[in-house]
């Protein structure tokens, strides 16, 4: 449905889903002056690197130092205090958040998936009448602020008695989303209509044409979508805010941010425990990337150059 | 009916009942909402435009509307000028292209709420990070989370720091502009500068434009990070300066359980976003250059 309002990632790209070439460029460096050139631009890359990774690795380093040292802004921990990824685990339910997390984006990506999968390949394979128009609906549906949505959603919900259970989390997932149908459609029409007619002609039906064919044939296109909602659902607060009371149910980001209420600036002022913690909610991500990296890049460098 | 037309629908069903039922039906409901006062509990009262007037003269919704304003205001241009520079330089790399990438993005696989964690002790006025490095070069230090003149700049900092994703959208745009325009203008001997104004930049300008359009919209829906750093159950009140639209909207509806008043708060968020959407479109048709291939 809409655009998830808390994914500032200037949220998924509007256009095309064509894959990304390499860029033809890097002009031969011409002698001294090519030299010169390609020094300066490692070095600003040099300075953007050391600006992009240092607070991750100050996050780190943070979340092994003892209490009194958190602060200090050293590179090294001295001592080492590797007790607090034990307290982490040992006083909060961390692992059963990070379980919740894991079904919960499991549940959000595979519904995605299928969903979006299916209405893609009745846009792409399809001719009849207003389909255009309808299409243009989807697109448009993509710019509608979650916003406008949230309350009547969350009464809905609240009306199923399904309000304060995870099942909204992923549920509304099951209809598809704008931006993965579009992916979709795009990935399903640059298939060879020949091998659709010629199931046609051995008998099969159009869901086995989508189903035996159609995504069999798209296994990066769907890895690119399940992945992407997968980590859209990973890092969600605001649903998991609007939903979750029970602390058992809690998924890691509204986990954590109970943690920084009771360990941070509302309580305790345990900051080491807040950092190890964080520390646990980014960590699956960055594995996720060192995976699937390819996909997710893919994904967002989409651009919105075409209509 | 054609079999065709009607498996055509049956493909599409999951989409239409979904759009009728979560996204078109709410939006409706939510403009009704906003008539009423409802409190989820007790049943519903019919006030007529009183939660619209309400907003008028509620300080803290004029407060979070100016917020929200400036903080976009600040953000979308930086945003897009630093990704664009990021983009280029990228573009430039070399053999660093890859890990540099790597290094720009991983930011924006951080999740919002472990970002506001982390920049909450980052831009701490006296022990954080940056006015620690701030301090070494003998730059002014503010207090970034207290003083109400530097928040909103630490909230654009914090932001800024999550670019990755908008420099590859128009690092994917500019490995698309074809490379025989370049060279033919390097034949004809315009400088580097010329080549990007008018070869370069045109030919971007729909990537930036769209990235111009979604940042803009998901700027003034912020709400993750700022509401971690600031709001929920911390021992001292949040600051004004911190209130953000979606994060008063939130608390109106699921704290205080004002759905009337909230609804007509989403609404009015809506009708802004259209029409800043609605400016942005027809500025661009002036500045924004499509290929007509």
């Amino acid at each position: 449905m809409s655009t998830d309002m808390t994914s500032v990632p200037a949220t998924a790209p509007l256009a095309a889903a064509r894959e990304v070439t390499p860029a033809p460029t890097s002009p031969s460096p011409r002698g001294g002056a090519g030299w010169a050139r390609r020094v300066a631009v490692w070095l600003t890359c040099g300075v953007f690197a050391v600006i992009f990774v240092y607070p991750l690795v100050w996050l780190v380093s943070a979340s092994l130092k003892p209490r009194q040292d958190v602060f200090n802004n050293k590179l090294i921990p001295d001592p080492f205090a590797f007790g607090n990824y034990a307290k982490v685990l040992e006083e909060l339910p961390f692992l059963q958040w990070t379980l919740n997390s894991v079904v919960v984006g499991m549940a959000a990506a595979i519904a995605v998936t299928l969903s979006s999968a299916l209405v893609a390949f009745g846009f792409a394979y399809f001719q009849f009448r207003g389909k255009n128009a309808l299409f243009a609906l989807v697109l448009g549906s993509m710019m509608l602020p979650s916003a406008a949505t949230l309350i009547p959603t969350y009464l809905i919900w609240n009306y199923l008695g399904l309000a304060s259970t995870q099942v909204p989390l992923w549920a509304g997932n099951l209809f598809g989303s704008a931006f993965y149908i579009f992916l979709l459609r795009q990935f399903f029409r640059g298939l060879p209509r020949e091998i659709f007619d010629a199931a046609r002609v051995d008998g099969s039906g159009f869901f086995g044409l989508f189903w035996r064919i159609a995504l069999p044939m798209s296994k990066p296109a769907l890895a690119i979508t399940f992945i992407l909602e997968f980590q859209a659902s990973w890092v969600d607060l605001l649903k998991p805010l609007v939903y979750l009371r029970d602390e058992s149910l809690f998924t890691l980001p509204r986990g954590l941010k109970s943690v920084l209420d009771q360990f941070g600036q509302g309580g305790q002022r345990e900051w080491e425990v807040v950092m190890a913690a964080n520390v646990l909610v980014v960590l699956p991500m960055f594995l996720l990337f060192a995976v699937a990296g390819k996909y997710i890049m893919q994904g967002i460098s989409v651009s919105g150059s075409k209509e | 009916m054609r079999p065709e037309t009607r498996a055509a629908y049956g493909f599409l069903s999951p989409w239409v009942i979904g759009f009728l039922g979560l996204t078109l039906g709410p939006v409706i409901a939510t403009f009704v909402m906003s008539f009423s006062d409802y409190d989820v509990l007790s049943s519903t009262q019919w006030v007529g435009a009183e939660n619209y007037r309400d907003a008028l003269d509620d300080p803290h919704a004029h407060a979070a509307l100016k917020n929200t304003f400036f903080y976009t205001a600040l953000y979308v241009p930086l945003s897009i000028g630093i990704a664009l520079g990021l983009a280029l330089l990228l573009q430039s790399a070399g053999r660093l292209k890859g890990v540099f990438r790597t290094v720009i993005y991983l930011p924006v696989v951080t999740p919002p709420v472990a970002t506001g964690v982390l920049f909450l002790q980052l831009l701490n006025g006296q022990t954080g990070l940056i006015n620690n490095v701030l301090g070494t070069f003998a730059l002014p230090t503010p207090n970034w989370t207290t003083d109400p003149m530097w928040i909103k700049p630490g909230i654009v900092i914090m932001s800024l720091w999550s670019v990755g994703s908008v420099t590859l959208i128009l690092f994917a745009a500019l490995a698309e502009v074809p490379a025989h325009l370049r060279e033919a203008a390097l034949v004809d001997g315009a400088g580097a500068w010329r080549r990007f104004y008018h070869i370069t930049l045109p030919m971007i300008s729909p990537a930036i434009f769209f990235s111009v359009v979604v940042n803009t919209i998901a700027s003034l829906q912020l709400f993750s990070e700022v509401y971690t750093m600031y709001f929920g159950a911390t021992t001292t009140p949040p600051p004004e300066e911190a209130l953000f639209y979606v994060v008063y909207l939130f608390e109106q509806a699921f704290r205080d359980f004002e759905m009337g008043y909230a609804a007509a708060l989403s609404w009015l968020l809506f009708l802004i976003i259209m029409a800043i959407t609605a400016v942005q479109l027809v500025v661009s048709r002036r500045l924004v250059h499509y290929r007509s291939d």
